[in-house]
């Protein structure tokens, strides 16, 4: 089982969270007038890294609340986990 | 044609160390801690609301105040626990110590129940389908959270070393308690 740092509660067990998808996938601001391709984009394209993958994750049976966490897909190791909004 | 088989609870010794608790009243309070207990204290100034509100502020742990506790759930969430009885009398007074101040403040009495598991092998029953580490250094007396035991969703608090309540919502009362019950007698 991942231990998952929750920024709020610290480590706790991975039966507690779920998972969120990729972290920073930005929707398209009216202002940009979006094409088809870009709400395409914004709806399906996502990175499939291997290697250290932004994602994020719901602290949902705890604080509920939404973060991010930086994950390596080939090993899981967590680097390390932010608010959202954060850096 | 044949009569499906039924199932039968398992016969177990019921659990010393586990109780059933009275009713109690449940508040589910939604505000900003930061403004709340800047609330709280110009209440308490102005002589109005002193020491009305409990307010847990410290990450996943209870504060409690007279009969009343505050149990910290999230960065603007807390669960408050007391007395059946003086449940409608609590939430006007919290009402109007937070009036102006934006919360929700839900009575949740009816929603959950709560359960007591004490006794020395209280924390290794609890792991028995609880994941977390429970022991003192991670889990100190006062420590409070929700999380999850085996399919169902709880609030933990532990109350001492060896005393745990378990806040459970009404229908899954049943299942945590026969689990509780099943695991005591392996």
């Amino acid at each position: 089982m991942l231990v998952i740092p929750c920024p709020y509660c610290g480590p706790r067990p991975e039966l507690e969270f779920s998972y969120g998808g990729q972290a920073h996938v930005a929707r398209p601001t009216a202002a940009s007038n979006p094409s088809p391709a870009d709400w395409n984009a914004f709806q399906y394209e996502r990175a499939n890294i291997k290697g250290l993958h932004a994602e994020r994750w719901r602290h949902i049976h705890g604080c509920a609340r939404f973060f991010n966490v930086i994950r390596d897909t080939t090993t899981d190791e967590i680097v390390r986990s932010y608010r959202s909004g954060e850096k | 044609m044949a009569e499906p088989a039924k199932r039968q609870p398992p016969s177990v010794a019921p659990l010393a160390g586990l109780r059933v608790l009275a009713p109690l009243a449940r508040y589910a309070l939604r505000v900003d801690l930061a403004v709340a207990a800047a609330a709280a204290a110009a209440a308490a100034a102005a002589g109005a609301g002193a020491g009305i509100m409990p307010l847990a502020t410290a990450v996943c742990r209870a504060s409690q105040l007279r009969d009343w506790h505050a149990l910290w759930l999230g960065p603007d969430e807390q669960l408050l626990l007391g007395p059946a009885a003086a449940g409608a009398a609590f939430a006007a007074a919290v009402g109007n110590a937070l009036q102006g101040v934006p919360h929700s403040l839900v009575d949740v009495s009816h929603r959950q129940g709560a359960l007591e598991v004490s006794g020395p092998a209280a924390a290794t029953l609890l792991n028995a389908a609880c994941p977390l580490d429970l022991g003192l250094a991670a889990t100190p007396v006062g420590f409070c959270s929700r999380t999850v035991f085996g399919k169902a969703e709880i609030v933990l608090w532990r109350r001492a070393e060896h005393a745990f309540q378990l806040e459970v919502w009404r229908s899954f009362l049943p299942y945590v308690h026969g689990l509780l019950t099943l695991a005591a007698a392996e």
